[in-house]
């Protein structure tokens, strides 16, 4: 269980972190959801109990973040956003180190990242550093699950990594939850938070929403419309100018258009489009996708 | 233990597979050691020599026959009295002149024993004892071959020695300590303070941090292998210095191991602290070159006579560390003390030290900031 409470973090000027609070149940797969400065590294690191907060408390498994970070260490496998492991030694070498560091061998807990190193075994002489991204992660998986950790805080794991590598990572988290591992993950790909138990919508040191995702998008109330014609670029800048429009944003070949009118007739936005000189017109409710949801959230706090 | 072991055989493997650290640490000692050997000392071949023998018998010619039948030496001029040393010195043509008593024949004769008198020009303080040397060499032959001559059972010849110009012989033999300083300050504030650094730099130091090592163990681990390392280099220097270039190893060499360990810690501590505050690679070496080897350059008395500098300078080389390495080890490698003459740098050192560790410690973050 983690509990935090009205957590707060400051750098000089800039407030990463507003009074935040959340619980993470055992062996859940919980997703922080966010925009790249929402304050993801931050809250990780003082899950990791590598940060102070300025105010508010944090317990991971009963232990506080400020005072038993020792405790905390003993029982946390993190992993950063950056690559963090020595690319000028060999995959073995990075895990017989972390391996020794907590105490234990590679042999000792080979069971419960087989899965995982089995991918990178092949190369295991080789030096990190020469290692592609999908194995990087997987490598840094692997160092930061070698001594049994009951908590695994994973900061953007799947940044910067190819659709295949993505899908397979996360294919293994799911094999990790299986074991009992508590696991928080962070990413900023909307897609991968239907993956999550639970999700938190995070932005701007806010959390706007924790759920679970099919309760997020079922709780939603507001009517999306996929709309698209011949120039989507000008039909944005139409939509846009409506009168009563919420937001509008391009996703992928059509645009999504909320509208702040829940009584909305669709034929009256067709017939203003029209209006607009657009051609081919396609106009249509869609059920809103975890993406809407939380453009809206986002709108709707700047609004605020 | 286990932890501590691995995480020094990993500070190992990073040293070995970067072959500029290599570099700097091994290659740089010994071309800088030959480098100030060299450009200070230059080989004996020709040099010019005065002779005032107030003599002139057989013996006192005899030995001026066998100094100048040498390859080393040279007679520029023959002087009739002692007013004309210090103008044949002048003239910058004469390296060194030789004495000879009067009634140098009749004394070894009479009474077993002569005496002359080696003057040098010790402004280049190397050459100076270089040719002390070598004038003592033959002068010792020759008096063997007295003594064969003469059956008789010993002949001693008194060779008194003395330098113009530098009589207390400053700087010579001084680019050992001096050398020794500045490498062991290399290796050890520079490589430390660079190799924690990099660790903040790369983001692993995030993941050490969350890992149960204590923070003294990173440290320690950080600073066994350079350690290691700057132990072998000082061992090195020792061993070209006296085999090399003859510097002497007067006093204990127990002692003068001793005194390098300490200064070794000493520079590893000051690079443990340099590391706490700087985080990139670059500040920390930016902070060890200026911080550390330029006063040890300038204002250690490696290069400058630290009488000659300005008061407010003299202050400050009392903060620096190579200042009292240095004058203790010229002591006891030049001058043949005991501890008992240098105790007072050690103790300053070692106060210094338990500074630096005081500091690191206190400064040492266990969390990112």
């Amino acid at each position: 269980m983690i509990i935090a409470e009205n957590i707060s973090k400051s750098y000089q000027e800039n407030q990463a972190l507003k009074s935040v609070s959340f619980n993470i149940n055992d062996g859940e797969l919980f997703g922080f959801i966010g925009p790249d400065g929402a304050g993801k590294t931050s809250l990780f690191r003082i899950i990791a109990s590598l940060l102070l907060p300025d105010c508010g408390s944090l317990k991971v498994f009963d232990y506080d973040v400020v005072k038993q970070y020792r405790e905390i260490r003993q029982i946390t496998g993190y992993m950063p956003g950056r690559f963090s492991l020595y690319t000028d030694l060999s995959v073995e070498e990075n895990l017989d180190f972390f391996a020794s560091v907590f105490g234990t061998t590679l042999k000792e807990n080979y069971e419960l990242i087989k899965d995982i190193y089995i991918q990178i075994e092949p190369f295991k002489d080789r030096l990190a550093g020469k290692l592609s991204g999908g194995m990087k992660q997987k490598l840094a998986l692997s160092c930061a699950l070698i001594h049994r950790p009951r908590i695994l805080i994973l900061d953007e794991p799947t940044t910067g990594v190819d659709a295949v590598s993505r899908k397979e990572f996360w294919e293994l988290l799911d094999g990790l939850k299986a074991r009992g591992i508590t696991i928080i993950v962070s990413t900023p790909y909307m897609d991968e938070a239907l993956l999550c138990d639970r999700v938190a919508l995070i932005q701007e040191g806010n959390i706007l929403s924790v759920d679970s995702p099919g309760n997020i998008i079922k709780n939603y109330n507001k009517k999306v419309y996929s709309i698209g014609s011949d120039n989507n670029y000008r039909l944005l800048t139409d939509l846009r100018a409506y009168p009563t429009v919420l937001h509008a944003f391009a996703f992928g070949q059509y645009l999504h258009y909320t509208d702040s009118n829940p009584e909305l007739n669709i034929n009256d936005l067709g017939t203003y489009l029209e209006s607009r000189n657009h051609s081919n017109i396609s106009l249509q409710v869609i059920e809103p996708g975890i993406e809407d949801i939380f453009i809206d959230l986002m709108e709707t706090v700047k609004v605020n | 233990m286990n932890r501590f072991k691995a995480f020094v055989i990993k500070e190992f493997r990073h040293l070995i597979r970067d072959p500029r650290t290599v570099f700097v640490l091994f290659a740089i000692p010994v071309i800088q050691l030959l480098l100030f050997g060299f450009v200070i000392s230059t080989e004996i071949k020709d040099a010019k020599i005065a002779i005032l023998d107030f003599s002139r018998d057989d013996l006192s010619e005899g030995l001026v026959n066998k100094i100048l039948a040498s390859d080393y030496f040279i007679l520029e001029t023959e002087l009739s009295n002692i007013n004309q040393i210090e103008q044949a010195f002048r003239s910058g043509q004469v390296k060194e002149v030789l004495v000879i008593e009067n009634n140098f024949g009749r004394n070894i004769v009479h009474d077993g024993a002569g005496a002359v008198q080696i003057i040098t020009d010790a402004s280049d303080p190397n050459i100076a004892s270089l040719l002390d040397s070598y004038t003592r060499n033959i002068i010792l032959d020759y008096q063997q071959e007295i003594s064969n001559k003469t059956q008789a059972a010993s002949t001693i010849i008194d060779v008194e020695y003395r330098m113009f110009y530098n009589e207390e012989l400053k700087s010579a033999h001084l680019f050992v300590p001096g050398t020794m300083a500045l490498i062991l300050m290399l290796v050890c504030a520079l490589m430390t303070s660079v190799s924690i650094a990099r660790e903040k730099e790369l983001g692993t130091m995030e993941i050490l941090l969350v890992s149960p090592l204590r923070p003294l163990q990173i440290v320690l681990g950080k600073v066994v292998p350079y350690m290691v390392l700057s132990f072998i280099d000082m061992l090195v220097i020792i061993v070209i210095g006296h085999f090399v270039f003859g510097v002497p190893v007067r006093g204990a060499t127990s002692l003068l191991i001793g005194t390098g360990t300490l200064f070794i810690l000493l520079a590893l501590t000051l690079g443990v602290m340099i590391s706490t505050i700087s985080k990139t690679q670059q500040i920390a070496m930016m902070i060890s070159l200026v911080g550390m080897m330029l006063p040890t350059v300038l204002l250690s008395g490696f290069i400058f006579p630290l009488k000659n500098m300005p008061v407010v300078l003299q202050a400050v080389s009392l903060a620096m560390p190579p200042r009292w390495f240095l004058q203790a080890v010229k002591d006891v490698m030049l001058k043949g003390a005991g501890i008992a003459q240098i105790w007072h740098y050690l103790a300053i050192m070692f106060g210094m030290l338990l500074f630096f560790i005081m500091v690191s410690v206190k400064k040492f973050k266990i969390r990112l900031d």
